[in-house]
């Protein structure tokens, strides 16, 4: 029974009843041997055409439709773009709808650290709060507990831009960012002037938005851990922490990651909040007080109003890099979950 | 069929005839003519009003408007998606080759802005010169107690804070008419950043519509910008007084907006700016509001009543500018904006 102890995907032991699957995906029975052929095989092929294949195929064929036709659109709209600045709107910093010269650098700066703050501060909350859910939390109270942080996915956007703009850029002016600026204004990161608004208030409304995604998701796949391996490890003497730490981590690294990715993905391409919150100033700077803008602020401000081909063509292809970012970042994750994290899970 | 299936059918047929009855009730509200606008946000609460009023007068005609922006609305009334257009700043010449049809232009309602400001301890009425705007907004003088500022304003106590200047981030009329103003006061302002919807603002913070820069103001103790007025008088804010051509200090009011409009009767599309006017009771950042419509539209018949609907506004509509603290149209601006109407064929 040696090559038994080949962990399978459960994460057992091998010494728990239940079937498993070898490295050649023929199931073992519960004695471990294997059985005549996979379940799936056993069941005959549907003859195709039938009006659920149709439904089946032609729903997923749609919608991958849907997205190339959107790539496409947006590719052709911004060709004046394209053709006008080539690869130059990139790195270019100037914004200047009077004379019709455009550059996305400040966008794709803003975007990325708003984005970056939020999932930073998103990922450690969100997952400390996943955790303790799924591990530490007593029965009674999980259920309301998750039904409440779900509840702060369901708030709408323009509801959190206002909150953000009304009580949150206040209390950062008046406490959070000057207490940052005592004690950390050595760091370029927290130096200049204090407006309230700005990076890291955007940051932290994307954060707030964000981690309700992060925790649900966090705490599902951690409570999807069997808990025949925390008996098995608790077995052993280990602490709760410990047990955490090499038992459930493990098992929930990738579905955690996968949660942080899709978290992202929203911080990414929220509109209404951040514009409310980031000040509005196309400029990078070093400090995080100051203000920024993110590529989907500037669309939603100035789209309604670009009159001239340029112009409009410079926002949809702005547009059109948002879209790339997005899709890079999951592309990126999806690369990692699968050199990573798919070899541990054995 | 059980007892509670057919109870549960009839409640299903009800809940049919409901809707077959709220949809024919809905259609039959609906059979007066219903004229479409779309464009300026600025005149949204003055059409709102004005048009509400007006199909009660005449219950064969409805107009439902969509401010969705000037560039929005010219750009749909170019489509011909809408019976008319609004917005801030007349079609230009390139606009209206787009057009391919002869266009008619009207002017239909007044604003001004208000330099809003705030700082604790010092009540509405600061004064100040054209060119000191100007200088702020350039980011050349960049502190309330700046010599400027204290030599204008012997009496006042102003603190030892940083300005903090808001703008629009979002493309406007309101924009364009602020720097059409700061263009003719500065001759820096003009070959730095010009004139424009929405243009390359050497300082400050971007706040979405006039209700966001008033909020950013309002939560910035420093901070400065320029707000419609209707606006700042129905919000109770403080604003500045200011230096025009003939040296006197004027607040934005209905009289002094209305004052600077009348040195200009012959306005016209082409040569529309009042800002910078002549005269002792014109306040100098004041500008106009236009509709556009075609010569000759395709169908008769809403040309009749698109005609009828205009002149009204631009005479009897204009009693209800001012509940709403919109300025109305001068007696010989009026005059002229019903020469224009009548021009309509159909």
């Amino acid at each position: 029974m040696a090559e038994t102890e080949q962990r399978n995907p459960t994460g057992d032991f091998g010494f728990a009843p239940t079937s498993a699957v070898n490295a050649d995906d023929t199931i073992l029975n519960p004695r471990n041997e294997p059985r005549a052929r996979p379940v799936r095989a056993i069941l005959p092929r549907a003859p195709r055409g039938t009006g659920f294949d149709l439904c089946v195929y032609g729903a997923t064929g749609a919608f991958v439709a849907v997205v190339v036709a959107l790539f496409l659109e947006l590719l052709w709209s911004s060709r004046l773009s394209i053709a006008t600045f080539g690869f130059s709107f990139l790195w270019t910093s100037e914004w200047n709808p009077v004379t019709n010269q455009f550059g996305a650098l400040p966008f794709i700066y803003g975007t990325i650290v708003s984005s970056g703050i939020a999932i930073l501060l998103a990922g450690l909350v969100g997952v400390l709060a996943g955790a303790f859910l799924a591990e530490f939390c007593p029965i009674h109270f999980s259920g309301p507990l998750s039904f409440m942080i779900e509840l702060l996915a369901a708030v709408p956007s323009v509801v959190y831009g206002l909150w953000g703009l009304f009580i949150l850029a206040p209390l950062m002016h008046d406490y959070i960012e000057p207490f940052l600026q005592r004690y950390f204004g050595f760091l370029p990161i927290f130096s200049g002037t204090i407006y309230g608004v700005g990076m890291l208030t955007a940051g932290v409304i994307l954060a707030i938005m964000i981690v309700p995604t992060v925790t649900a998701i966090s705490r599902d796949v951690m409570a999807a851990i069997p808990q025949t391996q925390r008996e098995a490890i608790w077995a052993l003497g280990a602490t709760r922490w410990q047990s955490f730490r090499m038992v459930v981590l493990p098992g929930a690294r990738a579905g955690v990651f996968g949660a942080c990715i899709l978290a992202l993905g929203r911080a990414l391409g929220e509109t209404i909040a951040t514009t409310m919150v980031i000040g509005n100033r196309p400029a990078i700077e070093a400090s995080l007080f100051a203000p920024g803008y993110s590529i989907s602020s500037v669309i939603a401000n100035e789209f309604t109003e670009a009159t001239t081909q340029v112009y409009l063509s410079a926002l949809i292809e702005l547009g059109l890099l948002l879209f790339i970012i997005s899709v890079t970042v999951n592309a990126v994750a999806r690369v990692l979950l699968w050199t990573i994290f798919r070899p541990l899970e054995g | 069929m059980s007892r509670s299936s057919f109870s549960h059918n009839s409640r299903k047929v009800i809940g049919l005839i409901g809707v077959v009855l709220l949809a024919t009730a809905a259609s039959v509200a609906f059979a007066s003519t219903q004229l479409t606008g779309a464009g300026s946000t600025f005149d949204y609460p003055f059409f709102s009003k004005a048009f509400y009023e007006y199909s009660q007068l005449h219950s064969d005609v409805t107009v439902n408007y969509q401010s969705i922006g000037s560039g929005g609305g010219i750009q749909q009334f170019i489509a011909q998606t809408v019976d008319f257009g609004a917005s801030d700043v007349p079609m230009d010449a390139d606009e209206l080759k787009l057009a391919k049809e002869p266009v008619l232009q009207v002017p239909v309602t007044l604003g001004g802005e208000a330099i809003g400001y705030n700082l604790p301890g010092v009540a509405k009425g600061l004064r100040m010169t054209r060119q000191l705007i100007a200088d702020i907004f350039l980011g050349k003088v960049t502190k309330w107690n700046a010599p400027e500022l204290v030599k204008l304003n012997p009496g006042v106590k102003l603190p030892d804070l940083p300005i903090t200047v808001v703008h629009r981030s979002d493309g406007s009329g309101t924009t364009y008419i602020f720097t059409d103003f700061l263009s003719h006061v500065s001759l820096e302002w003009k070959r730095k950043v010009g004139t424009g919807k929405s243009v390359q603002w050497p300082v400050g913070l971007g706040g979405k519509g006039n209700e966001g820069v008033a909020g950013q103001v309002r939560q910035s103790a420093g901070a400065i910008g320029y707000i419609e007025l209707a606006y700042v008088l129905e919000n109770e804010m403080t604003y500045a007084l200011v230096h025009n051509r003939d040296g006197k200090y004027l607040y934005p009011s209905i009289e002094t907006v209305a004052a600077a409009a009348a040195t200009k009767p012959e306005v016209s599309s082409t040569d529309f700016s009042i800002v910078d006017a002549k005269g002792g009771d014109s306040y100098p950042i004041s500008g106009y509001s236009w509709i556009m419509i075609y010569r000759k539209p395709s169908d008769p018949v809403r040309a009749q009543l698109t005609r009828a609907t205009l002149e009204w506004l631009v005479t009897k509509g204009q009693a209800v500018a001012k509940t709403v603290d919109y300025v109305p149209l001068p007696a010989n601006v009026q005059r002229n904006a019903l020469r224009i109407i009548a021009e309509i064929q159909g």
